[in-house]
């Protein structure tokens, strides 16, 4: 079964990331973006598969345009692959493909 | 093993119009798609030049074909093909999500934006360099950002890009732009673009994010340094076609040579929409080609009976 990923915003992004024990990833997205919206059940896969040992978040850049320009996040779609608070990989543009997603998910374990 | 009439490669305008046509037929049909359906022309902010479709983006348009498609019954599955063995009257298609067999094929993979091919280009493709406006425009709110390239999707994303930006530059190699003249007529009389003629990019410079693009004037040859936030590469297309090789004829630039029927090289493979050698490589150009290949695919597979 397919998993729906944990909305992050400003308000609880460093309390769900940073603060996290588990490692996190996440996938920024917008509605328009069409290979973000196709790349989404992936990744919901992928949740539903390591849920247990990694965190799956998602940030909808539409409405949170000042946290994605924080974090310099300037193109979708864009993963952020965190361990103890820190960014430890990251994939944007062409680099997002599902076996590059699956081998850093993997390199968090 | 389950052997299809027509399987369709690629989920862009000419192989969902293909699909719709195999679909009303009856033939037993499937379409893949290594994505979201949609190809190309769903990272298009606007489309106002297919007949009959005057307001809305190109996912909203290639939405609709799609539903109308799944309509007839065409089946649809996620996967990217990695290799074909045409030869056959039995073909075989392979992909990462199994293998297809089919009496007929379309090959509707469609093409993919041309890179620059310079320094720093790949150094910040999403820290500042972008290849759809689309995605990336509303992260350049209030910045400057720079348009590569002369024709229609350049001109024409540089215009959406200025709802964002405060400024836009096209950067352009010739003295006057490719596009059509209604696109250019809306740049040339919009405040926020400046046009940079007879020029190209030399080399993208930055630290965490692209700070500088240095232009290169083709004539004279001098080098002159531009402050922009983001960097937008429109400069043409290559066709999705390298799994194709050896098996289709194509021309040198990887375009699959068919006649008018869209028949390829290869009896009872069929081509469509922007993977083609042709003049005109738009939406309701890829959907007349869909709809051609389609009819004669039908018509093969009766003269093979």
């Amino acid at each position: 079964m397919d998993v729906e990923l944990l909305e992050l915003t400003k308000e609880n992004y460093e309390e769900e990331v940073i603060n996290s024990e588990r490692p996190v990833v996440v996938d920024f997205w917008g509605p328009r973006c069409v290979p973000c919206l196709s790349l989404m059940p992936e990744v919901e896969k992928l949740a539903a598969e390591y849920g247990d040992k990694i965190k799956f978040c998602k940030v909808n850049s539409a409405k949170n345009r000042r946290l994605c320009i924080e974090l310099k996040v300037m193109a979708l779609p864009t993963f952020l692959f965190y361990k103890d608070g820190q960014v430890v990989d990251k994939l944007t543009g062409d680099e997002a493909t599902r076996e590059n997603i699956v081998a850093k998910v993997q390199a968090l374990l | 093993m389950n052997v299809y009439d027509v399987v369709i490669v690629g989920g862009g305008p000419a192989g969902l119009t293909a699909g719709i046509y195999v679909a009303r037929s009856k033939l037993k049909a499937i379409l893949l798609e290594k994505g979201l359906p949609g190809g190309q022309i769903a990272t298009t902010e606007h489309i106002e030049n297919y007949p009959g479709y005057t307001a809305g983006a190109g996912y909203e348009l290639t939405a609709i074909m799609e539903e109308q498609a799944k309509g007839f019954g065409l089946e649809i599955a996620m996967a990217e093909v990695t290799g074909v063995q045409l030869g056959g009257p039995e073909k075989i298609i392979t992909t990462n999500q199994g293998e297809y067999r089919a009496r007929t094929v379309i090959l509707a993979p469609g093409s993919s934006p041309r890179k620059l091919d310079v320094p720093g280009e790949k150094e910040f493709i999403g820290r500042g360099v972008s290849y759809c406006a689309t995605c990336d425009g509303p992260f350049y709110e209030g910045l400057t950002v720079m348009v590569v390239g002369g024709g229609n999707a350049a001109v024409e994303e540089a215009n959406y890009l200025t709802r964002f930006a405060q400024k836009v530059y096209i950067v352009h190699r010739r003295d006057a732009l490719r596009a059509t003249k209604v696109v250019q007529e809306r740049a040339f009389a919009n405040e926020k673009i400046e046009i940079l003629w007879d020029s190209v990019v030399a080399e993208i410079r930055g630290n965490e994010t692209l700070e500088q693009v240095l232009i290169k004037n083709v004539k004279t040859g001098q080098i002159t340094p531009v402050t922009v936030d983001g960097l937008f590469v429109y400069i043409g297309f290559i066709p999705n076609t390298a799994f194709l090789k050896g098996q289709v004829e194509m021309d040198e630039a990887g375009y699959i040579i068919t006649n008018d029927r869209m028949e390829t090289s290869v009896p009872g493979v069929f081509a469509a929409g922007d993977c083609r050698q042709k003049l005109l490589r738009q939406v309701v150009t890829a959907a007349g080609d869909g709809a051609i290949a389609a009819f004669a695919a039908e018509k093969y597979l009766e003269e093979q009976q």
